[in-house]
């Protein structure tokens, strides 16, 4: 395996891994705050979609992040009133988004363009371009650094570079900050946060809009940047996925950009190669794709060591004494 | 006789030296009235007792006091000045700090992130854990406050938590601390640094105010002792012209046996035999490291110590909860401690009763109504069965009236979920099921933790009761008296081991203290 092979796998675990990454920050910000959220699928979903339409109505890209980011925190209000307002089952709520998604949004685009429930392929300003980094070209020359640099870091989507730092932020606002002081206080013990004076209330309605930015911003890349359009079921379940690595993440940003890159890894590497032969016994290329879906079993059967969940986490608050 | 001098006297006292006043508060839940027409003045710079049963309303009542609650009606005076409290950020800023019953701490915080929590000087952390960190080091030399500033909560003692809690309160400048149940969870050397804190802060010019339904506590710290009953105020005096036998009239509205009346014991046969009985927990740490004793028909043993030194895991490894090594003989019969009768089913089979020491989560299932947890255990009994198939929970029903009854067990509705009963009938419940059985040996752990005082008196008369029918009882508690005064001999635990045995006629607070603090036995008697 030569050089370029290995720059192009690990080229097209970032752009596989980014919508996860952006996912799974996002869950990060709700379970962080107490609020389980399975909708991830629904939301990005929904977003993929939005985003799609109004980037083809409009061909303008940043309109459609927009709409998608507009679709995912119009999710997460549902999720929110359902489940901090009226204190329903967080699982529920979540599970009732996906379906709304997956349904509302093949509904929506039959009824707008009559494609059998996809948005026309988009072309131009009205999905993202690649973006080369300063210096790429001339240091493409360069041996070993050059190739790194133009192929793998260079030459990303704008959302890729967003994702990934979001990590960084992620992990400043939720250590560094009083703000994020009180999101995970929320999700530990919010008895703790309302007796300090502060709203519970309030503090959770915050993170599951953040999540509703980030899981619009992993929808809107699927559909935009990824993809040249909105096709029905896209998410094919990177929302359960991006759940699963921040399992693996026990919760925090850094890990959380190293679980996602390894199902994006994963996931690549299925893509590339389709059936293995291992010296007579060939692996079907079913299996290989498999593989993230696998791995996400596997974690999810806690094979990966104890992963404490934040405490208050699926429990809607109740004062008590 | 109290009841009648109550208010007249507070009257007298000038407003500006009341820290609190609190005029005709009322508030329900629903069909219950949690506090009636509540009055009451607090001096600032005294210790104030509130005492009461549980469910008397002086949670509810705080709560109130600190914006948790809000009143339905009423009236409260901060400092002379009529201050609304609708939450509790204004219950703060009037200067109120409060350490509830159950501390409200994140547990994987340090203490310093746990202290500025709500109470952030910015947007940014640094510059908060810096000041915070600072401002505990002048508490802790001031009041005796020692915590570790960046331990996290979870790796601390709970009387370290508790002064987590206090602390929070005095960097938010409280003026006025309220302690709900403080000492309900300390242990008896906890508990004395504890009121070191409080007379500290006392001298300071704090008020406090302390909940308990410890009469102990009450006349030990308090200056002045309000007294509710079922919701309203019955009583306000001072400490020092009162008795703790008066105090717990007022409390139940009945006079109240405090001592413990029994009979010598006639210990008959050996029931329980333990030969070097050894515990790990999943850890793989031993808990019990040779445990040797026995326990006679007739005859209640004591297991005294602090808690966490083992009595827990006896209780559990006696009543088939856990699993351990050595010998165990009931009547002489070899029990199973690892194989596939060391289960709670087989020890009941046995004639071992067992009432556990948590019994909100080993003692009951809380969401089930009485009548199924009164099956719990002995629902394969043969009158519970109504066919091959079917029980019959008619009979069921039929026969925990009858306990409900004999028990005095309120409100006496079979039907109702446990988790609606007082602490202190939900114990009675769980003991009128082992008793009931009349089982040959009795395993009860803290019988009357966080039970009310009219239900300790007949809590302690059934155990009596039993031990004087003959039966043998093995009895662990954390508090000191009810060994010394249940007890006819007295094992203490340190660490696994027992540290030695005395007779209860013979021994007295202090010599029990050192056994429990682990030093030597010296007096050797067994």
């Amino acid at each position: 395996m030569d050089l370029t092979t290995v720059l192009q796998i690990l080229d097209s675990t970032i752009r596989l891994g980014t919508p996860l990454l952006l996912a799974c920050l996002a869950g990060l910000f709700s379970e962080r705050a107490g609020i389980f959220d399975i909708g991830l699928e629904g939301k990005m979903l929904a977003a993929a979609f939005l985003s799609a339409a109004a980037a083809f109505v409009t061909g303008d890209v940043w309109l459609g992040v927009a709409a998608g980011i507009f679709a995912a925190l119009l999710m997460s209000a549902i999720h929110g009133l359902a489940s901090i307002t009226f204190r329903g089952n967080q699982l529920i709520s979540g599970v009732a988004i996906n379906f709304l998604a997956s349904g509302l949004t093949v509904l929506l685009g039959q009824y707008w363009f009559a494609l059998g429930g996809r948005t026309p392929s988009l072309t131009g300003d009205a999905r993202f371009a690649p973006i080369t980094l300063w210096g790429a070209e001339a240091l493409r020359e360069v041996p070993v650094i050059g190739p790194i640099y133009y192929e793998l870091i260079s030459g990303h989507t704008a959302l890729v570079y967003v994702a990934v730092a979001m990590v960084p932020l992620s992990a400043w606002l939720l250590y560094r900050t009083r703000f994020g002081l009180r999101l995970r206080a929320v999700g530990e013990n919010p008895a703790a946060v309302d007796t300090a004076g502060v709203s519970v209330v309030g503090i959770r309605f915050a993170a599951v809009a953040i999540c509703g930015v980030l899981t619009g911003l992993a929808g809107a890349y699927l559909a935009t940047g990824l993809s040249a359009g909105f096709v029905k079921e896209m998410t094919a379940g990177r929302g359960y996925i991006a759940l699963a690595a921040l399992i693996f993440a026990k919760w925090r940003p850094w890990y959380a950009l190293g679980a996602t890159m390894l199902f994006g890894f994963l996931e690549a590497i299925s893509n590339r190669y389709q059936n293995i032969d291992l010296g007579g016994i060939v692996i079907p290329v079913q299996f290989m794709q498999a593989l993230p879906y696998i791995l996400t079993v596997v974690i999810l059967a806690g094979f990966v060591g104890k992963a404490t969940p934040p405490r208050a986490g699926g429990e809607p608050y109740v004062k008590e004494r | 006789m109290a009841a009648e001098r109550q208010q007249g006297r507070q009257a007298a006292a000038a407003p500006d030296s009341l820290a609190i006043e609190l005029r005709g508060i009322s508030k329900s839940f629903g069909p219950v009235q949690a506090n009636k027409d509540i009055s009451i003045q607090v001096r600032r710079g005294s210790i104030h007792g509130i005492i009461g049963e549980n469910g008397a309303g002086k949670s509810t009542l705080m709560s109130i006091l600190y914006g948790f609650y809000r009143a339905d009606a009423g009236e409260i005076y901060i400092g002379g000045r009529l201050t609304p409290i609708p939450d509790s950020q204004s219950a703060i800023r009037a200067g109120i700090g409060m350490v509830f019953q159950h501390f409200k701490l994140v547990q994987n915080f340090t203490v310093l992130e746990n202290v500025i929590l709500g109470a952030e000087e910015g947007r940014l952390l640094r510059p908060s854990l810096a000041k915070a960190r600072k401002a505990l080091a002048d508490l802790a030399r001031e009041y005796e406050l020692e915590v570790d500033p960046d331990a996290r909560i979870e790796d601390l003692s709970v009387g370290h938590q508790q002064r987590v809690e206090i602390l929070k309160a005095l960097y938010r400048q409280a003026d006025i601390l309220i302690l709900d149940e403080p000492t309900g969870v300390l242990t008896p050397a906890e508990a004395d640094h504890l009121f070191r804190i409080l007379k500290g802060l006392r001298e300071q010019g704090k008020t406090i105010i302390l909940i308990t339904h410890k009469l102990r506590e009450i006349m030990e710290i308090t200056d002045t002792v309000s007294v509710m009953r079922r919701g309203q105020m019955t009583a306000t005096v001072q400490t020092a012209e009162t008795s703790p036998e008066e105090l717990a009239e007022l409390m139940v509205g009945r006079k109240v046996l405090l001592r413990v009346d029994k009979a010598p014991a006639i210990p008959g046969r050996t029931v329980l035999k333990v030969e070097n009985l050894r515990v790990r927990d999943e850890n793989g740490v031993e808990r019990l490291k040779g445990i040797d004793l026995t326990v006679r028909a007739g005859e209640i043993l004591g297991i005294a110590g602090v808690a966490g030194n083992g009595q827990s895991e006896l209780l559990e490894v006696l009543g088939g909860i856990a699993r351990g090594a050595g010998s165990v003989q009931l009547n002489g019969v070899e029990l199973d401690l690892s194989g596939k009768h060391s289960d709670g089913q087989s020890r009941r089979l046995q004639g071992i009763a067992h009432v556990p020491e948590d019994r909100q989560h080993l003692g009951m299932i809380m969401d089930f109504t009485a009548w199924e947890n009164v099956a719990f255990g002995y629902h394969n009994e043969p009158e519970y069965q109504k066919n091959a198939l079917l029980m019959d929970n008619e009979a069921l029903r039929e026969d925990t009236r009858r306990k409900m009854e004999r028990f005095d067990v309120r409100p006496p509705d079979c039907t109702l979920a446990a988790k609606n009963f007082s602490g202190g009938n939900q114990q009675k419940l769980i003991v009128a099921r082992e008793i009931e059985r009349n089982p040959d040996l009795l395993l009860i752990g803290q019988p009357t933790r966080g039970v009310d005082i009219g239900a300790i008196e007949f809590i302690h008369k059934q155990i009596l009761a039993l031990r004087d029918a003959g039966k043998a009882v093995l009895l662990v508690s954390v508090e000191l008296d009810e060994i010394m005064s249940l007890s006819d001999r007295i094992a203490v635990m340190f660490d696994g081991r027992i540290m030695g045995f005395r007779d209860p006629a013979t021994t007295d607070e202090r010599d029990l203290g050192l056994l429990m603090a682990g030093v030597d036995d010296v007096k050797g008697a067994a």
